[in-house]
């Protein structure tokens, strides 16, 4: 975190929090993204939208420092990243948090262990200062989304969770971090419908809060209702992109199913 | 006087509980069956001199197992060190020297595993497996299939304070005992543990949330590495000789120890209490066993009767759903038993229920 520092005083000057120009990915191959020219503005919420395999969530892997692109460049606040360097330590130290899809928790490990994994708060010679990090966990859990509240403690292994409450432990972790840009994939997936309530609910309160966010969700109506800008990725391609109030919601989702048809077709 | 509720859960949850009360059994069932051995303390200070290289590779290969990995080159590395130690001390004369080229070829071993595993990708069993027999084989190659005897060791200060004596009492049992609380912190407090832990757990994850899975791994290896040649160096002063097969024996017997003290096959889990433990009934059933009258051709059977009994004993204590499960089975069987009447096919599923 030392690096966010001198980046804070500078939060005003900078356009994009993130910006992918001209990036490709590719495994082996398949063509994960091509040519993907993709921003989020300072305050702006991003609704991501595409059919299961177009590339969303590669693309917030190569945002988040997981996967690094085979060729483009990536922005953070109006500075090109050396792909080299850019890693998830390196997208935290620069404020971007990131609760991906499926299973982001290692199960065996009590849960303030989760919350800190990978920017451990350590004293000297690295020895976790487990206590703090207990406690900073037990204030968490009291008001994390999607929790019955029923004896879970930071002690708690993952494996003692729901699906609900570990997508929260998820989104805890992120809040905690008070990142510039929260991205989020398909936080609500395991969640039930009032925790979705309170999901849209945070995903508002980063826009209040001055911050951004990238938004993935299944659910066209809660990306409709949140996003200050749908974009649209279809095999890997942009294919559209839309301004709040630009398009209903009711054609955005003939919009999707005709994608989404076509993919079908085109595949059969 | 009775106990708080949540003292006595407390002491439920100390790490290698079920471990240790299997230690203390064998203990106590040694000291009935032969008192004149067990009831004195030389036998004791005999384990301490024997079980510490044993110990030290086990506690090594806990981080290691930890991470999901396994390190099956460690006995070539006590072959490999051992050689390193007695001809470098021998021709540079001074074993500081030996030791520290020791260590140093131990690690080189261990770096040349992590990148073969963290970064070409060979599974870790199959990487160390290969590089087991290249070094193991080295080994016989640079000593030109001989042994050495080192007569004349234990004059040297590095001598006594590795593998000497207080009073009777050995002092790499204090090593050992030292190179295992350091990594207990290691592991459960420290960032590295907690790393190996998560990737153990899931690679993946622990990739996402920041984790430098490559480097770390390769640090695993190296660290096994070094330890794996320490406990060679220990091994081969305490023999005042070294073999070229000095490690074969170790293999099986450390993943025992590990095993039989808790630590998860699968990773993400490992109990560094448990090790110590299970070092220690390993080391001590052999000569338990004579003691008692048994012959020797028992120790193995025997071990495989703990190793069993240990392995049952966690999952009852540790995994109540398959405690309950187990039960469930069992009873499900014995009432099949006493009620095999004509007509027992449904009572069976009910009472499997």
């Amino acid at each position: 975190m030392s690096e966010a520092a001198p980046m804070e005083s500078a939060a005003q000057s900078f356009r994009h929090v993130v910006r992918l120009e001209k990036v490709e990915m590719t495994f082996g191959k398949v063509q994960a993204l091509s040519n993907v020219d993709f921003a989020v503005g300072r305050n702006e919420i991003v609704g991501l939208l595409g059919d299961n395999g177009a590339g969303k969530s590669t693309l917030i892997k190569i945002v988040s420092g997981v996967l690094r692109p085979t060729a483009g460049n990536v922005w953070v606040r109006d500075r090109p990243q050396d792909p080299d360097q850019y890693s998830v330590r390196k997208a935290h130290d620069l404020r971007i948090e990131t609760v991906h899809q499926g299973q982001t928790l290692g199960e065996k490990q009590p849960l303030w262990r989760n919350l800190f994994v990978g920017r451990q708060i350590t004293g000297r010679f690295g020895f976790i200062d487990v206590k703090k990090e207990k406690e900073i966990a037990d204030q968490l859990l009291r008001r994390a989304i999607g929790f019955r509240g029923h004896g879970i403690t930071a002690d708690s292994t993952v494996l003692d969770l729901s699906g609900g409450e570990r997508q929260g432990i998820a989104i805890a972790r992120a809040m905690y971090f008070e990142a510039d840009l929260i991205v989020l994939d398909e936080p609500t997936t395991a969640l039930a419908v009032s925790e979705v309530r309170k999901v849209l609910a945070f995903v508002e309160g980063v826009k209040a809060g001055g911050r951004a966010c990238i938004y993935i969700e299944h659910n066209l109506a809660h990306v409709h209702e949140v996003a200050d800008r749908l974009v649209i990725l279809d095999r890997g391609r942009v294919v559209g992109q839309f301004a709040k109030g630009e398009i209903s919601l009711a054609d955005l989702t003939a919009r999707m199913i005709a994608l989404h048809e076509g993919r079908t077709h085109a595949g059969a | 006087m009775p106990v708080p509720e949540s003292a006595r859960k407390r002491f439920l949850e100390t790490e290698g509980l079920p471990i240790i009360a299997v230690l203390l059994a064998l203990v106590i069932v040694f000291m009935i069956a032969a008192p004149d051995v067990f009831l004195g303390y030389r036998i004791y200070m005999s384990f301490l001199a024997t079980v510490p290289p044993l110990l030290v590779l086990a506690a090594a290969l806990t981080l290691l197992i930890a991470a999901g990995e396994i390190d099956l080159s460690f006995p070539s590395v006590i072959a490999l060190s051992g050689w390193v130690l007695a001809y470098f001390t021998h021709v540079l004369g001074s074993p500081w020297f030996g030791l520290l080229l020791a260590l140093v070829a131990g690690g080189l071993v261990g770096w040349m595993n992590g990148i073969l595993v963290a970064r070409i990708g060979v599974p870790s069993i199959i990487a160390t497996l290969a590089t087991q027999f290249l070094w193991g084989g080295l080994t016989t190659v640079f000593s030109q299939g001989l042994s050495y005897s080192l007569g004349e060791v234990d004059q040297y200060l590095l001598w006594q304070l590795l593998v000497g004596r207080i009073g009777p009492f050995p002092v790499q049992a204090l090593w050992s005992l030292a190179v295992a609380g350091v990594l207990w912190l290691v592991l459960n407090r420290h960032r590295f543990g907690e790393h190996l832990l998560f990737i153990g757990d899931n690679a993946r994850v622990a990739e996402v949330v920041g984790v430098n899975v490559e480097r770390e791994k390769i640090r695993a290896f190296m660290l096994m590495g070094v330890l794996a040649a320490f406990a060679s160096v220990l091994l081969t002063f305490e023999n005042r000789s070294f073999f070229n097969t000095q490690g074969g024996g170790y293999l099986l017997e450390v993943m025992a120890a590990v095993f039989i003290g808790g630590t998860s096959v699968f990773g993400g889990r490992a109990s560094l209490v448990g090790t110590v433990a299970g070092s220690f009934i390993i080391g001590m059933v052999e000569a338990g066993l004579v003691a008692t009258g048994l012959q020797g051709f028992w120790v193995r059977a025997v071990v495989g009767v703990v190793f069993l009994a240990a392995v049952i004993g966690h999952i009852v204590i540790e995994e109540p759903e398959r405690r309950s499960a187990f039960v469930r089975a069992l009873r499900a069987r014995y009432d099949f038993v006493r009620k095999s009447s004509p007509g027992g096919g449904s009572r069976e599923r009910r009472g499997a229920r």
